[in-house]
């Protein structure tokens, strides 16, 4: 007997009010929820448009995240008594940008782009990965201007000394330095935001809970989907921190003594 | 080659260096002594603008370079410097630390810089550190690497900011010598440091500065001889 046919006697049996063991009711949970009617391939879907948010706002994210933290950075770093009112302009700009993101929850932030700024639109994953890019940005910003402020000032000195440019001297000597200190704490925010695309299902969006959420609304039973995208989520975290680690492992290689 | 006139510096309130005017000459070794916060350091860092003066003006070879306007990269070029605390590039290997400006600044192609950093390692005795990481140099190969970094730019002047001072007692011979090799061979020199034998044996001249005041100053045997100030007086004897 294949699978099948035990899943629709099983299921038979079930509906006729029959009281299986507890694994053979497991067993007809899980191929509900992931195999009939090829129902995997809708988590599959969803796996890969979750990437595919995380990917895209993580490159929003740190691009504004780094834009943000130079400007800030050079503001602040400004020789005495020179003062430029452009960068203290952009300066004021970002202080703002990350107090309203960093001081509102990630859902109104998505309730207000998806229900009163983009009301119209109908790219509900767009809008979602947008408004997660942005958010990111803000956490990125903070996390690259710590990275940035803790290599040691002697390094940028030595640098200039030598007659190297402000921005010879970040691409070669600081940013390199600085990315190394603050690659665990990216990787953190890399985590984050990959688990943070599941609250994009609250404004529609097509991603991994909402393949669950449709799944379990046609099924009646939400129990092994929801488990089940949990299991995917962790064991995606998983494989990220593994990769992070060995990035890391790398990247200490100048470290050895 | 260096005028400095009515040089001031303060950090908020605090006054660190009091109208200070100098002159350092071509080919002249200056050796700065005084005792701790006299503002030595903060005097040879305002001579290649790592610290902006408060006040006065400083001309480097002609171009006021405390000018805004002047293009203080091009300055610095020709001003090597050595600190305290070495400043190596932890994130490059020896060869890489010694030809990145060199080549940067476009003064010469990588290969010409990687045959210049051979040259000047086997001068200083690490020609086969050269692949190494500074995590894996001791304190005084480390500020071997940095005085031989600041000369691939082929500077006319070289400033040095207590480049013993945080090293073991055993290695600080290993630096003063390369040090003295390069006063041998003419290089101009500014030197702030604790080693008065160094000062006596290299130097050209002698500045003793206290309270961001240079107090005295003379030529090596006799400012050592017969200190003129009390305060120099009080000084040596403490050190000396």
């Amino acid at each position: 007997m294949n699978w099948v046919q035990l899943y629709e006697t099983l299921g038979q049996q079930l509906k006729d009010g029959v009281d299986l063991p507890w694994w053979q009711d497991a067993f007809v949970g899980i191929y509900k929820a992931f195999f009939e009617e090829g129902r995997w391939q809708l988590y599959v879907d969803g796996v890969l448009t979750t990437l595919w948010i995380t990917a895209m706002a993580l490159i929003l994210g740190i691009v504004l995240g780094v834009l943000v933290a130079v400007i800030r950075t050079t503001h602040d770093q400004q020789r005495l008594g020179r003062h430029n009112p452009i960068l203290a302009l952009l300066n004021a700009i970002c202080k703002i940008y990350v107090t309203v993101i960093r001081g509102t929850p990630m859902m109104v932030q998505l309730l207000i782009m998806g229900f009163i700024i983009f009301k119209s639109s109908r790219e509900y994953t767009l809008v979602g990965t947008l408004t997660l890019g942005i958010n990111s940005g803000a956490y990125v910003a903070e996390i690259v201007r710590g990275g940035l402020m803790s290599v040691d000032m002697g390094q940028s000195e030595a640098g200039r000394s030598l007659g190297l440019n402000y921005l010879d001297t970040m691409r070669f000597i600081v940013i390199p330095q600085a990315f190394k200190n603050i690659l665990p704490a990216l990787g953190n925010e890399f985590i984050t935001l990959f688990k943070d695309t599941a609250l994009i299902s609250a404004i529609g969006g097509k991603e991994l809970v909402y393949a669950a959420k449709s799944i379990g609304s046609k099924t009646y039973d939400v129990m092994y989907p929801y488990l089940g995208i949990a299991i995917i989520y962790l064991l995606m975290v998983m494989l990220f921190t593994w990769l992070l680690g060995i990035l890391e492992r790398r990247l200490r290689q100048s470290d050895r003594r | 080659m260096i005028d400095v006139k009515h040089l001031s510096k303060s950090f908020g309130k605090h006054l660190v260096l009091d109208d200070i005017s100098e002159h350092i000459y071509p080919g002249e070794k200056v050796v700065v002594i005084g005792p701790s916060g006299s503002g030595k350091s903060t005097f040879l860092r305002c001579l290649n603008l790592l610290e902006t003066p408060t006040a006065g003006t400083i001309t480097f070879e002609g171009t006021e370079i405390t000018n805004p306007k002047t293009n203080i990269d091009l300055v610095r070029r020709q001003m090597g410097m050595v600190f305290q605390h070495f400043n190596l590039f932890p994130n490059m290997t020896i060869r890489k630390n010694i030809t990145l400006a060199p080549v940067r600044t476009k003064l010469m192609s990588q290969a010409e810089a990687d045959d210049l950093a051979s040259t000047l390692l086997k001068r200083v005795g690490l020609e086969e550190k050269a692949d190494a990481y500074p995590a894996q140099l001791s304190g005084g190969q480390k500020q071997r690497i940095a005085i031989v970094r600041a000369l691939a730019m082929k500077p006319k002047v070289m400033l040095f900011d207590e480049p013993t001072s945080a090293l073991d007692p055993e290695m600080v011979g290993e630096v003063l010598e390369v040090m003295k090799q390069l006063a041998d061979e003419g290089m101009t020199m500014v030197v702030v440091t604790h080693e008065m034998g160094f000062a006596r044996e290299v130097g050209s001249r002698v500045l003793f500065m206290d309270g961001g005041h240079i107090l005295e100053q003379n030529e090596p045997h006799a400012f050592f001889a017969n200190p003129k100030e009390p305060r120099t007086i009080e000084f040596l004897s403490k050190v000396l």
